[in-house]
């Protein structure tokens, strides 16, 4: 494994059992999350974008090994967290750390956020009480609250406070990862602002690495090196953040860009060749061929029979659709004229 | 011919115990917008800026405590804000209606989705049971529901967030109503999903004729399908214009702070530039009862001197309806 990289997730699967299709029926399978693979290097985002239902939160959930893992291998540094247990992970987890997305539910209304934010540093027995109360105050600090904040209780903070204790709580264990899953996505738009930059500062001063998980492409090119766009479980295409926004090769890429583009003709003519009709299929058995072909303005037979490979387009940029050349055209096209 | 909705002066006070009696603490303070047929205005603001109040108080559903203390609000010329409940219920679902933020708390889980369409229908046009299914039934498909003669007997877990936000929309809009509160119709949905119930609100708009009042909290979601816009802060109108003007030409401080707080998507050559850092508003909005007589915003703004701390800042009039309340607008240069 490249010294540089410090998290690897290869042909991960996360499949949950869904009962049967009748009493004497067969057995129903969501494949939440069908087989992807990524490498995220240190100090770096990686982003995950897409509808709800495509598995990104899964993945997330997966990577925190707070899910089953039905197959595949996710390495943190050197080790392999698939294949650790009990005590072991629970002392490898004050390397990966989670924010989560709605901060009212994640922290316990009955605790004060001082609590909240050395339980970590309590139950993985790191250092003495008296460090473990400056490494709390210090932590308060670095998220922008006042020591005071200690002795109140969660509903005493507004959204965006609530979320600096999130992110202080995961920042107690000195972790290498953050994975974070839609966590400015509960809160107001000047509030995301200002947590969005906190997150920038804090890769910057600790040299965090994060896993950004969201369906706000807006934010996602803000913040991710790069992106990762899923769909239905699986990833179909995947580049460098500054590659990706400049040329989609992907029509559901497109598609997602149409509908965050800022108002104007671009985004009327945007809408006009990849706009969207309908739901993503159930992830229940989905149907054979290319997953997203009964959206796709573009599909033909050979996309509803044949399921497209992720492949190399350009140098790391990966698609997985058969008319990748017929989108890529129809979009740049659309972009010269504006 | 009055526009549809007129709200002129409009301020909504809450009772409050306190240590010296009854108290009345402003909620929404000298509001004033109108909005004429077949047109759209947003109302902008963070949380606790009152745009919700403000649906609530258009609809006569103000929870117990508020009151509208001083102004009118006008329906076509009928005022409304002083009506007996009776002759609300006349009015809601029927000449006004609102489709709410969350569409499976807004739905009543134990009936049909044609039993919820249907009820407003048979209650405020009278029609029979079989009338008022097949319109519930032209209403789901006008809302492009697919297969909606067999969708109309389904209850609303069966649905996805989507499909029941279309429900909400053909609910709200089977009587052909002249007006529509939409609060923040789309925050509970996905971006694809966003943009098509953005279109079919339009489209249904063109059709019925019917005034929007459009909630929401992102400017730039909704700036392709509103005429105009009023920005909220802390329970007072602060900015006021039409929606291209306010866009490229902010001018009160919290509008801009807003508007830049927002990462834009930048495409195609504009995405290999680095991403700029963003402007942050900091703090955030002050509570009920803690707001003063002065510019709500001054404690959070970075221009604030002088005048801002001495004087309410008067809500002047510039170009082409454009209004702001501020004692240092900035320029154009945006």
């Amino acid at each position: 494994m490249n010294k540089d990289t410090l998290l690897e997730v290869n042909d991960l699967k996360v499949h949950f059992p869904a009962g049967r299709a009748s009493a004497f029926g067969e057995r129903l399978t969501v494949h939440a999350v069908d087989g992807i693979s990524f490498r995220v290097p240190r100090q770096s985002t990686f982003g995950i974008v897409g509808e709800s239902g495509s598995g990104k939160s899964t993945t997330a959930q997966a990577i925190m090994r707070l899910v089953p893992i039905t197959a595949g291998r996710i390495t943190l540094g050197d080790d392999d967290l698939t294949a650790l247990r009990g005590d072991e992970l629970r002392k490898a987890r004050r390397h990966f750390q989670m924010i989560f997305q709605d901060p009212y539910s994640a922290l316990n209304p009955r605790r004060r956020a001082g609590d909240l934010i050395r339980e970590p540093l309590d139950l993985l027995e790191v250092g003495t009480a008296t460090e473990r109360a400056e490494r709390l105050e210090a932590l308060l600090k670095v998220v922008g609250l006042p020591p005071e904040a200690a002795m109140l209780f969660p509903h005493q903070f507004s959204g965006g406070q609530r979320q600096r204790l999130v992110i202080a709580r995961a920042l107690s264990t000195q972790p290498d990862l953050i994975v974070c899953d839609e966590p400015v996505s509960a809160l107001d738009v000047a509030i995301q602002a200002q947590i969005l930059n906190l997150l920038k500062r804090l890769q910057q001063q600790h040299g965090l690495t994060y896993v950004f998980i969201s369906h706000d492409l807006g934010v996602v090119q803000h913040l991710c090196d790069e992106i990762a766009v899923m769909y239905l479980g699986q990833i179909v295409e995947q580049a460098p953040s500054a590659q990706l926004f400049a040329g989609p090769r992907h029509p559901y890429t497109w598609s997602l860009m149409t509908a965050a583009a800022p108002p104007g003709g671009l985004r009327q003519s945007l809408k006009q060749r990849f706009g969207l009709r309908g739901e993503p299929p159930s992830p229940i058995n989905p149907p054979p061929g290319c997953r997203f072909a009964g959206r796709c303005p573009f599909a033909d037979d050979r996309c509803r029979k044949e399921t497209p490979q992720l492949a190399v387009s350009k140098p790391g940029h990966f698609v997985a659709c058969h008319k990748t050349e017929e989108v890529s055209a129809a979009g740049s096209s659309i972009m010269a004229a504006a | 011919m009055p526009p549809v909705l007129e709200i002129d002066n409009l301020s909504v006070t809450l009772q409050q115990a306190s240590s010296a009696g009854m108290q009345a603490v402003p909620v929404l303070e000298n509001l004033s917008f109108s909005v004429e047929a077949g047109k759209t205005i947003a109302l902008v603001g963070e949380s606790g800026c009152g745009k919700s109040m403000t649906a609530l108080a258009i609809m006569g559903l103000l929870p117990e405590g508020f009151q509208i203390a001083q102004g009118s609000i006008a329906l076509e010329g009928q005022d409304v804000a002083h009506l007996p409940d009776a002759a609300l219920r006349q009015l809601r679902g029927n000449r006004m209606s609102m489709i709410f933020q969350e569409p499976m708390t807004a739905l009543n889980p134990v009936y049909t989705v044609g039993d919820q369409i249907s009820e407003a229908l048979r209650l405020h046009q009278g029609l029979s049971r079989q009338d008022a299914r097949e319109r519930a039934i032209a209403m789901l498909r006008a809302v492009q529901i697919p297969a909606p003669e067999r969708r109309i007997d389904v209850y609303p877990h069966q649905m996805s967030g989507g499909m029941r936000q279309r429900v909400m929309i053909a609910m709200a809009l089977a009587c052909r109503p002249r007006l529509l509160i939409a609060d923040e119709p789309t925050t509970a949905l996905d971006v694809t999903v966003q943009a098509q119930i953005f279109d079919l609100l339009r489209e249904m708009q063109q059709e019925i004729g019917t005034a929007i009042v459009l909630i929401t909290h992102d400017l730039s979601a909704v700036a392709d399908i509103t005429d105009e816009v009023a920005v909220l802060y802390a329970g007072r109108c602060i900015e006021q214009g039409p929606t291209a003007t306010i866009l490229s030409q902010p001018q009160h401080p919290y509008t801009r702070g807003l508007i830049a707080s927002v990462p834009h998507l930048r495409l195609g050559e504009a995405a290999a530039q680095p991403s700029e850092p963003l402007e942050e508003i900091p703090g955030m909005v002050p509570g009920l009862g803690k707001r003063g007589q002065l510019c709500g915003f001054a404690p959070r703004c970075r221009f604030a001197a002088g005048a801002c701390l001495e004087t309410p800042p008067p809500m002047t009039a510039g170009s082409a309806g454009h209004r702001v309340a501020c004692w240092h607008p900035q320029g154009e240069a945006a």
